[in-house]
């Protein structure tokens, strides 16, 4: 039995898809039926995040090992079972994913008017499928909750997206399932030569040398693209303009940490050979996408693609900190995925708010926003800050640290991180500069309406955990401090047996 | 007596001789008794099938074991599916006539003694019981010219491929001396080297089979025929005369061949290759919802003969898995195109299906759930199809198969997304009519089947083990 008393984690991973089944079955007219859609998908999520509090709170943060395991048998003969489990590192992605779901459906309470059922039931099936990716201590139950994200996005995109939204929706589909059946290969050939697809089972066995650059690149074709990491990373900013505004919410929150999760708990434990092999590899390609992404980002004229392509930059960071094979970069790679999950939420949920009140996502359709809608400008303020890394909030904490962590293996990449971070702040304070100060040319903008009420509810939260991430990161940094610790010291035990092999 | 063994095909031919009387015999149109007799007579067949013992009978042209039970209850199963989802279509266009539903039953029979042939002869008789409905019902609708260019494409091309299956068996037959499938085994498993002849007749045998799965090369006729035809005879081709003919080409190659697999492996590998890149490429600039599907079950055909081109039992269980999930997925699609009317006209363009999503939820959640299925994403059972088959050819070493496999599936992916993007982003162009009682079961039964699959997979699979067990001793 696990920490919790009962099967915790399937109830968090199925709970919304009882909520919507729930939704299914309203029948009557079309306005009742997308107010009790609204209503239950509020709620069902909701109830998932308080749930997931007992993880917070349950949690033993002195421990690498998994917890709250639950095991059944699926096909016991081919040693593949329905293990769900979670550690240092899986934990607080699990808490992002019930944060953000409830924030989002707030978020598309009066901007989704057109098949409200239909978008509750797709944003919580989704929640379903990040929860149980990241739950997942099975090889073939994760591959099974990381492609089924597919599904509902697909739809997200395509149903509710923009202008070119099927395009977009095609490509990011075509372009994820691409990278992961290469991937399916890959397990297919652990699963086979190590009898299991037990995750913990795997970590015991030892990938052969010959097999391991292979399984890397099978991996790493996968993952890269989930990150996204430069070239591989055009189908974000397609994805991300033309999804409404908390399909951006998740994509940027959850879905790119999918990829950096698959890298922390996959590559680097199962292949460490290959992973130190290739470290320079992804090490250039971080740097690369860091500097030219920001560069990209500087002149776009679209908000949202602005952001999108800022969060192929900061995810630049992330791989470059699990690369690096140490506690520091390690633990800022963790810290930068959770922080920019919140930060980079927020700032689409501002584009958003925009959004709504005008139906434009052109920088130069705005200027001057801060005199009409000061509290709104505030709030933007603050979000932008913290993805350009002011220390005090959330992104400074991670992001430092993976400078550190990349110092003690290269200074070079430390350097082009820390560049990073310089032009980081050019095209965030300048997209600033554009809305919200300077003239007010347009006189439609006069008449524009400060954040409602629920646009509150929705920030306070993520500006609550912004400010705390910043000032006081320790109960976060606790929380995979043992795992990472762990991780780490595997790694170097499994390259220094491989070196006195090669003796 | 040894014919008890055969009790099951039997029964399904006694019962289709009654049928055909009680069809002749009263004046009105009996179409619906009919073919609910039919769906009865294929369902207790199925259940006699469960209950069979094994062992060879009728002089050894006729075997029984758990391969054959699986297969055949997969292909009576579809047969019946058909059969249902033919009743309104034929009532609305015409065709409510009730040799329909004999002929498929004597279509079954065929097929079953395919999958129970054990010599080169029944293997030959199988194939044509099961053919010579075929061709009737291709052109069951006489007055179209469409459907009358289908039987005839079907029954010119079908004798070919029937002239060069009896070609290569002559061959077979004239360098080994027997006919028996177990003799051959034994005369092949004796001899070093297969003499070229020998070589020669299994290749013949294998393009005589090849087509009837519609592998490439020899797919021509499958999209013309699948579009002519009426649309349930086109659901009825897409599952179980396929199935009866991968069986027979398992059993075929695995069986008296199964030494000789140096010299077939390579055939097959070939034509699964090809079909595979045929069926997901040529499938993109289809606009005919039929054509599309025949394209598409080129495809699946090649990842089925993946598991065969493998050639192990890891192989042979993925194949059977594949065809069986193969089967529902497919029945599914096909219930939807059957009901696809717009006041009253059937339709079947692909842009026809344009604002499903609005105008008939449940229909369009059923098609989306068959597309992403056949497209092969999880949690759908579609997936766990390519997984296994995927697995063997891993395990097998054959990483080209296996990475070209998993590419076409992405290629595929997009024209049965396409169909996802018309049902949902699309525009409604006008309602479809809604769909009868008989097609929502289908759709239901078979849909659901699909999206909870994941849950209980173990039974299917253990089926699977052991008649793969039982084929390769």
């Amino acid at each position: 039995m696990n920490a919790a008393g009962f099967p915790l984690l399937s109830l968090l991973t199925f709970l919304p898809l009882a909520g919507a089944a729930i939704i299914m079955s309203v029948r009557g007219d079309d306005e009742v039926v997308a107010r009790n859609a609204r209503w239950t998908a509020l709620w069902t999520s909701l109830i998932v995040f308080l749930l997931s509090l007992i993880l917070w709170a349950r949690f033993d943060t002195a421990s690498a090992a998994f917890q709250f395991e639950e095991k059944l048998d699926w096909l016991p003969e081919f040693g593949v079972g329905y293990h769900m489990g979670v550690d240092g590192i899986s934990v607080l992605f699990v808490l992002l994913s019930t944060a953000l779901t409830p924030l989002c459906i707030l978020a598309s309470w009066e901007s989704v008017t057109s098949r409200v059922r239909e978008y509750m039931v797709a944003f919580l099936v989704l929640e379903t499928m990040m929860v149980g990716m990241f739950c997942a201590l099975d090889f073939i139950v994760f591959y099974v909750f990381f492609e089924a994200v597919l599904i509902p996005m697909f739809l997200i995109i395509g149903v509710w997206g923009g202008a070119r939204r099927v395009y977009a929706a095609f490509k990011f589909f075509l372009y994820t399932l691409l990278g992961s059946v290469l991937m399916l290969l890959a397990i297919l050939y652990l699963w086979y030569n190590a009898g299991t697809t037990d995750i913990p089972a795997l970590f015991q066995y030892q990938v052969p040398r010959a097999a391991q650059a292979w399984i890397f690149f099978a991996f790493f074709a996968s993952f890269a693209v989930k990150v996204p990491m430069w070239p591989v990373h055009t189908w974000l900013p397609d994805a991300h303009v033309e999804a409404p505004t908390a399909g951006s919410v998740i994509l940027a929150g959850v879905l790119l940490k999918m990829g950096a999760y698959g890298f922390l708990r996959f590559t680097l434990p199962l292949l460490p050979e290959a992973s130190a092999t290739f470290a320079p590899l992804i090490f250039a390609l971080s740097v690369i996408a860091v500097v030219y992404t920001s560069l990209v980002a500087l002149a776009q004229e679209d908000m949202k693609k602005l952001i999108a392509y800022s969060s192929v930059a900061h995810m630049g960071i992330v791989t470059i900190g699990i690369f690096t094979f140490n506690q520091q970069g390690l633990s800022g790679a963790l810290f930068t995925m959770l922080a920019h999950g919140v930060v980079s939420g927020a700032l689409f949920l501002c584009v958003g708010v925009l959004y709504d009140r005008v139906h434009s996502r052109e920088i130069m359709r705005y200027g001057g926003v801060a005199k009409i809608m000061p509290a709104y400008a505030l709030v933007f303020m603050l979000f932008t800050m913290a993805s350009i890394g002011l220390p005090g909030l959330a992104n400074f904490v991670g992001e430092f640290l993976v400078i550190v962590g990349a110092w003690r293996v290269n200074p070079w990449v430390a350097f082009g991180a820390a560049l990073g971070m310089i032009l980081g702040a050019g095209y965030m304070l300048y997209l600033y500069r554009r809305v919200s100060f300077g003239k007010i040319t347009r006189e439609d903008l006069k008449a524009l309406l400060d954040l409602s009420p629920r646009e509150y509810v929705v920030f306070a939260p993520l500006i609550v955990l912004t400010l705390w991430m910043g000032i006081y990161p320790q109960p976060f940094l606790s929380f995979f401090e043992a795992s990472v610790a762990a991780l780490v010291a595997r790694h170097e035990a499994a390259l220094n047996l491989s070196r006195l092999a090669g003796m | 007596m040894s014919w008890t063994l055969a009790l099951p095909e039997l029964v399904l031919g006694c019962s289709g001789l009654v049928l055909l009387l009680a069809g002749v015999i009263p004046k009105t149109e009996t179409f619906f008794p009919i073919t609910m007799g039919a769906i009865g007579a294929l369902l207790l067949t199925a259940v006699l099938v469960l209950g069979q013992g094994e062992g060879t009978a009728l002089g050894g042209h006729y075997v029984a074991d758990s391969f054959s039970g699986f297969m055949k209850i997969l292909s009576l199963g579809a047969a019946a599916i058909a059969l249902l989802v033919s009743l309104d279509f034929n009532e609305k266009e015409g065709l409510a006539r009730f040799e329909f539903p004999v002929l498929v039953v004597f279509a079954s029979l065929g097929a079953m003694l395919m999958i129970s042939a054990n010599d080169l002869m029944s293997l030959y008789l199988g194939l044509e019981l099961l053919s010579l409905p075929l061709y009737v019902i291709a052109a069951f609708n006489r007055d179209n010219a469409r459907s009358a260019e289908a039987g005839l494409k079907y029954f010119v091309l079908g004798a070919l491929a029937s002239g060069l299956l009896l070609y290569g068996s002559s061959l077979v037959y004239g360098f080994a001396g027997t006919t028996n499938f177990d003799r051959l085994a034994d005369a092949f498993s004796a001899s070093q080297d297969a003499s070229p002849g020998v070589v020669v007749g299994v290749v013949f045998v294998i393009a005589g089979l090849a087509f009837k799965v519609s592998a490439v090369p020899f797919h021509m006729w499958t999209p013309d025929v699948y579009e002519g035809a009426p649309t349930p005879v086109t659901a009825y081709f897409a599952s179980a005369p396929k199935v009866a003919a991968i069986a027979l080409l398992a059993r075929v190659l695995l069986g008296p061949f199964g030494d000789l697999a140096a010299q077939w492996q390579q055939v097959i590998l070939l034509v699964s290759i090809g079909s595979m890149i045929l069926g997901s490429f040529a499938a993109i600039g289809q606009s005919n919802l039929k054509r599309l599907m025949a394209y598409s079950s080129i495809g699946h055909v090649g990842y089925a003969l993946m598991g065969l081109a493998v050639s192990s039992d890891i192989g042979l269980r993925g194949l059977l898995v594949y065809m069986a999930i193969y089967v529902f997925m497919n029945m599914g699609s096909f219930a939807v195109l059957v009901a696809m009317r717009r006041q009253g006209r059937a339709v079947e363009r692909i842009e026809d299906l344009a604002g499903l999503g609005r105008t008939d939820p449940t229909m369009a959640l059923w098609m989306a759930v068959f597309m992403f299925s056949m497209a092969g994403i999880p949690p759908l059972a579609g997936f766990f199809g390519k997984l296994y088959v995927f697995l063997a050819a891993v395990q097998g070493g054959y990483w080209t198969l296996a990475v070209i496999g998993v590419l076409t599936s992405v290629v595929s992916a997009y024209y049965y997304l396409r169909i996802v993007k018309v049902m949902y982003f699309d525009e409604a162009v006008g309602a479809l009519d809604r769909a009868p009682a008989s097609l929502t079961i289908v759709m239901a039964g078979t849909g659901l089947f699909t999206l909870f699959f994941c849950l209980w997979p173990a039974p299917m699979l253990a089926a699977a083990q052991a008649a793969a067990a039982a084929l390769l001793g």
